[in-house]
This record gives structure tokens, C-alpha cells and sequence, in this order.
């Protein structure tokens, strides 16, 4: 096997100084290879969006190393940095985050943009990522007529359209119904059938138990990795039961 | 990125907030235009002050007595008008008029009118006192040697006494005797309170005969060749007074208002001095307005462009996460700011130059050329400022910070 997409050892993220010292990470590494679906489960608190945000480059860690694609992540300037996250990852986030008051085409335009994209060029592959969304024909909607679900889609469409080496989705069905919930769902599915690497964050038990992998997190520790189906086969979809224990590895510090 | 693409990204950021972008633009407009017609007013109504007073002719003085009234020792006489006309002691004395006024009921088929003054002089005096005469002829020195009972009139007396009649040739009674009417003055600026047009001119002889007597005279206008000759005429006039009244010399000084001398001499470029710097104290309390507006109006600037770009701080951070550089989103937000300054002090400029085509108050506005230049480039300079300050300092936030800022 190639190198892994992601890499991290011994991650730990400390908030505040003296007394309110909180330590967010304590010391988490990990491996996701090309093509693995993964879900990061944990209550409130147990650091699964700090992890969130330091894979995705928007926050830097304390102490440990993080190698995206092979790239030491934390060795990087301004710029290089702003280019990983341009090429290198895709960020889907809880509260979609798209640009206010402008239309669907445009936010997915958006890091094609930044990536120094033609303006025709990002036009078609702006459409072709909704299209991949199912949303071709709400390219000219702003944010604001969308609904909730289709702006998750939108922001999902505009993660992939630079075709990043990796996915991260920041619990992208925590502000949706179940149908929304649905349609993302189902989207995420078909992108990791078409080999994309997915890592996500949940704490819907329904949501993680349809990826390949679940990795569970407390207080800023794994406690748990489980593999719930192989990596190099669709994924299991929406009917997806709890029958997993293939591996179980203890990552980081495993309590005692 | 091209820089046309970043230009057009700001473009798309200043029209997705539409309203916004007309408000700051309005802020910035009402700022620089309040400015620069502040500034205007107050240089325009500098300017109608110093052109009223160069209408009352810059190359004259007048001397007027200080004494008590009758005092026979301290009094203008005649003599003296006639002594000051020496072309070896004063050479550069074009001409001396004697004028003595008085007010006086004009009185014309029935009607009458009460003429403020009066004035006795002698023909010299319309060119010496720069006032011409509109229709009609004025006085020779004939008629004032001869003392014949002719009148110039003001603009005000010919339309209270012959409304919608020619009054030349017309006989009116002044003081209980016949003048007949030869001209009327050319209507003349209002330089106080007073109806400038509300005058009646006749041969000294004349009305001293009829109205004032043969006392003392009110003042002399002495009329030098040419108005850098003011002075000197000025020195040679105390000169040979001095010498008539028996004053001695070292008791005058160049402005003669020395309270020992029985004489006072006014000289309107003095006048001209006086008024100058009275209205430059008045432009420049004008300009303290106006910077202080200035201020008051980059400080809405400077409020406005730290909301807009505070409130977009999440979109900062949504374009970072996205992987936009920081010198990308700096440059957008700076053209931003840059278009909102430019256009809305571009517009400020536009509106005061129209706003100064009307007159305000009472005075036409002339635009000062500095204080465009100040006012939009303290306004984009300040917009420039404080629209790049906080751009910059959210573009150099970590991406989870900015997203995080509420």
C-alpha cells in the first residue's frame, strides 16, 4: 500500500494556561489509509472537533506530528499551509458555513478560485460537483433559499470539487433532520464507493455505524478502533448493523 | 489568483451587501462634500467682504475731524480742502473733495422723502468716491463755483420720488429751496446697514447755502494717483494739516489716529487690512468646523469599515479554511475599502461642487482646491486605514479562530 493519507502521532492540544488548563488532546495517534470511511465518535468535550480541526489544518497542535499525504503539516509557512488546505483536504463543516448571499455555483467555485482555476474550467467542474450532489439545478440559489440539507450539499460539493486527498466532514448531520440527514448520508456513501477518503464526526450511533471504520474518543484519548467493514469495499450503507470486531487496536495512550 | 479575479471578488463582496456599501459610501460623501462647502462658504463670504470694500476704491483717503463740534480751532475748513491741492508739498494728490452732508426731506409734487445724507461736495468727488453716475450728467465745477441749485439723486430717492417718471430736469424742493434734478446716481452695493442708494449729491456751494451753513466740513475724500501712492499721500496730507492746526509733527503717526491730532484720516486699504483679517479669523474658525466634522465624519469611517469587515471576520475565516491565501483575502478586502473611499469621496466631491453653484446663506460658495485634496485624502486615507487594519488582522488569525468569532 501507498503512503497513508493521514498520519498522526501523539497529538495533544492544550487549552488555556494555569489552573484552566484544559487538556483537549491528550496524546492520539492514528493512520487512515487511501480510501477508508471514517467515523470519530465521542460525547461533548472528548476533543473530536479539536482533532477535527487540526486535520483539517484550521487549528495547529501543541505537541505531535501530523503528516497529510505524506506532508509534515506542522513544518508549513502561511501560504504552503494555505495550499494544503486548498488541494489537500476538504472541509465540510456543522453549520455548512457557505458564503452568505452568494450562489450555490459560486461557493463551489469558490477553492477553485483560490486554486488559480480558469473561470470556465471552474464553472464546469462546479457543476459537475453538484451534479454529483444531486443539486445541478439549484446552482444559481443563494445559501438562503436552500434548505438546510441542501446547503450541507452544496458545502459537500464544494469540499470535493478540488478533488482533495481527504474529506473531512465536522459532524455534517448535526444541524439536519433525518431526511437531510439521509441525502448527505447518501452522498458520502457513493463519494467513498468512488474511493474518496472520508474521515467524519458524529455522535449519531445511526451515522457511524455506516462507515468502515469507528474510532471512538474520551477525554482526548482512543479508547476504541474498530474496523466495520473492509476498506476496499463499498461501503455498507443505511441498513448497516453493528456486527464489527474484525480488528480492534488500542491507539495512544489506551487507559488502564 | 490573477489580480482581476481578486478584483472581481471584491466586487461581488461589496454588491452582496448592497445597502451597506451605499451607506458607508453616503457616510464618506456627506463627510468630504461637508467639508469642502464648509470651507467654501466661509472663503466666498471672505472674498464678498474684500470685494465690497475694493468697491468703495482702495486709492482714497478721508480725513475727518476728530474735535468737538464748532470748535473753530479743530474744525476742516474749506481752506484747508483747498490748501491740500499743492502740487510741490502733496505731488501725489490726484484731487480733493470737500464734502459736508447733512440729512435733508427731499420733497417732490407732495411727496415726501427723508434723505439720509445730503451730501455737498465738489464734482471730483464721483470719481474719487467711486460713484458714477447712472443717467444723466453729474455736476461741473461751474455749477459749484457758481453755487447752482442742481442735485445728483440715489437709486432709492429717484424710485420713492418719480416712480415710473424720468426725474431729469425735475424740480424738487430741499430745505425750502428749488434744486433741479441732473442725474441719478448708478445703483451701488449696500456695504452696511445702510441704503448706499438712499444719498443725494449737490455742489458744495449749494448746500452749504441752503442746508449747512458755512461751518466746518463733515470730511475731505482725497483721492491719490494710484493706489501704491496711498501712503505718501496719506504722510503729505498730515503734513500740510499739521502745519494748518499747529500740531507738531511728531504727533502724528503713519495711521493718524493719534489722539492728540484734531483730525483722523481713514484710509481704506487700512479699511481693506481691517476686514481682510476679520474674515480670515472667520475662515478659519469655518476650518476648524470643518475639521472637526472632518474628524467626527472619520471616526463614522473608521466605525463603519471596523463593522463591515468585523461582522465578515467568519467569512475570513470560511475563505481561509477554503484555502485562500492571506495575501488574497487582504488585497480583497483592502480594494473594498478602497472602492467604498474612493467612490463615496469621489461623490463628496461631486455633490459639493454642485452644492457650491447655489448660493448658501446668503453667500456664494468659492470651492478652496486644497481642501478637496484634504478632504478625500483624509477620507481615504483613513477608510484605507481602517478598512486594511482589521482585514489584516483577521486574515492572520488561524482559520478555527476567525470561524469561531461571533
Amino acid at each position: 500500500m501507498t503512503r497513508p493519507v493521514l498520519d498522526v502521532r501523539d497529538l495533544t492540544k492544550v487549552y488555556g494556561t494555569g489552573e484552566a488548563t484544559v487538556h483537549a488532546l491528550a496524546g492520539v495517534s492514528a493512520t487512515v489509509e487511501r480510501g477508508d470511511y471514517v467515523a470519530i465518535m465521542g460525547s461533548s468535550g472528548s476533543g473530536k472537533s479539536t482533532l477535527m480541526n487540526i486535520l483539517g489544518a484550521l487549528d495547529v497542535p501543541s505537541s505531535g506530528t501530523y503528516h497529510l499525504d505524506g506532508v509534515d503539516v506542522s513544518k508549513l509557512a502561511d501560504r504552503q499551509l494555505a495550499l494544503a488546505r486548498n488541494r489537500l483536504i476538504g472541509f465540510i463543516f456543522q453549520a455548512f458555513n457557505l458564503i452568505p448571499r452568494t450562489t450555490a455555483a459560486a461557493n463551489v467555485e469558490l477553492p477553485l478560485a483560490y486554486a488559480g482555476v480558469k473561470p470556465r474550467e471552474r464553472r464546469r467542474r462546479a457543476l459537475e460537483a453538484l451534479d454529483v450532489v444531486g443539486l445541478a439545478d439549484r446552482a444559481r440559489h443563494e445559501p438562503n433559499q436552500l434548505s438546510g440539507g441542501q446547503q450541507q450539499r452544496v458545502a459537500v460539493a464544494r469540499a470535493l470539487v478540488t478533488e482533495p486527498a481527504l474529506l473531512l466532514a465536522d459532524e455534517p448531520t448535526g444541524n439536519l433532520d433525518s431526511r437531510s440527514t439521509d441525502d448527505v448520508l447518501n452522498v458520502f456513501d457513493q463519494l467513498s464507493t468512488a474511493g474518496r477518503t472520508i474521515v467524519l464526526i458524529t455522535h449519531e450511533p445511526e451515522v457511524g455505524a455506516r462507515t468502515k471504520r469507528l474510532i471512538r474518543l474520551v477525554d482526548g484519548r482512543i479508547v476504541e478502533d474498530t474496523r466495520q467493514s473492509p476498506i476496499n469495499r463499498p461501503p455498507v450503507g443505511p441498513h448497516a448493523g453493528r456486527h464489527a470486531v474484525s480488528t480492534v487496536q488500542w491507539a495512544g495512550g489506551a487507559r488502564t | 489568483m490573477t489580480f482581476y479575479e481578486v478584483v472581481r471578488f471584491a466586487l461581488r463582496g461589496l454588491s452582496a451587501n448592497k445597502l451597506r456599501s451605499a451607506l458607508t459610501m453616503l457616510g464618506i460623501l456627506i463627510g468630504v462634500a461637508a467639508v469642502i462647502l464648509l470651507v467654501a462658504v466661509g472663503n466666498g463670504s471672505a472674498k464678498a467682504i474684500s470685494d465690497r470694500i475694493e468697491a468703495l476704491g482702495t486709492n482714497t483717503i478721508t480725513v475727518m475731524s476728530t474735535g468737538r463740534g464748532g470748535s473753530s480751532s479743530t474744525a476742516l475748513t474749506k481752506d484747508m480742502s483747498d490748501a491740500l491741492v499743492d502740487p510741490v508739498l502733496a505731488p501725489d494728490v490726484r484731487s480733493v473733495s470737500p464734502v459736508v452732508s447733512a440729512s435733508a426731506t427731499i420733497t417732490f409734487e407732495g411727496t415726501d422723502h427723508d434723505v439720509n445724507s445730503f451730501v455737498g461736495t465738489t464734482p471730483g468727488w464721483f470719481a474719487a468716491s467711486n460713484t458714477p453716475v447712472g443717467s444723466g450728467a453729474g455736476f461741473t465745477a461751474d455749477d459749484e463755483s457758481q453755487g447752482r441749485r442742481v442735485v445728483v439723486i440715489g437709486q432709492t430717492v429717484a424710485e420713492e420720488l418719480f416712480p415710473g417718471v424720468d426725474p431729469i430736469d425735475k424740480q424738487v424742493t430741499v430745505g425750502g429751496a428749488l434744486f433741479t434734478v441732473v442725474g441719478v446716481l448708478a445703483e451701488k452695493s449696500s456695504t452696511g446697514f445702510q441704503d448706499a442708494n438712499d444719498t443725494a449729491v449737490a455742489p458744495l456751494s449749494a448746500v452749504r447755502q441752503v442746508l449747512t451753513g458755512y461751518g466746518a466740513l463733515n470730511s475731505i475724500l482725497v483721492e491719490a494717483r494710484s493706489p501704491d501712492q496711498v501712503d505718501a499721500v496719506q504722510s503729505e496730507v498730515s503734513t500740510i494739516l499739521n502745519q494748518r492746526l499747529n500740531v507738531t509733527a511728531t504727533a502724528t503717526s503713519a495711521n493718524g489716529r493719534q489722539s492728540t491730532t484734531p483730525y483722523r484720516i481713514q484710509n481704506a486699504s487700512q479699511l481693506l487690512a481691517t476686514q481682510t483679517e476679520t474674515a480670515d479669523t472667520f475662515t478659519t474658525l469655518l476650518g476648524a468646523v470643518a475639521a472637526i466634522s472632518l474628524l467626527v465624519g472619520g471616526i463614522g469611517i473608521t466605525n463603519i469599515m471596523l463593522v463591515t469587515v468585523t461582522e465578515r471576520t467568519r467569512e475570513i475565516g470560511i475563505r481561509k479554511a477554503l484555502g485562500a491565501p492571506r495575501r488574497t483575502i487582504l488585497t480583497q478586502f483592502l480594494i473594498e475599502a478602497t472602492l467604498l473611499s474612493v467612490i463615496g469621496g469621489a461623490l463628496g466631491v461631486a455633490a459639493a461642487l454642485i452644492g457650491s453653484s447655489f448660493e448658501i446663506v446668503g453667500v456664494k460658495p468659492v470651492i478652496v482646491p486644497s481642501s478637496i485634496g484634504l478632504a478625500l485624502g483624509v477620507s481615504i486615507a483613513i477608510g484605507l486605514f481602517f478598512g486594511g487594519l482589521p482585514a489584516s488582522r483577521a486574515a492572520r488569525l488561524r482559520p478555527i479562530d476567525a470561524l469561531r468569532y461571533e
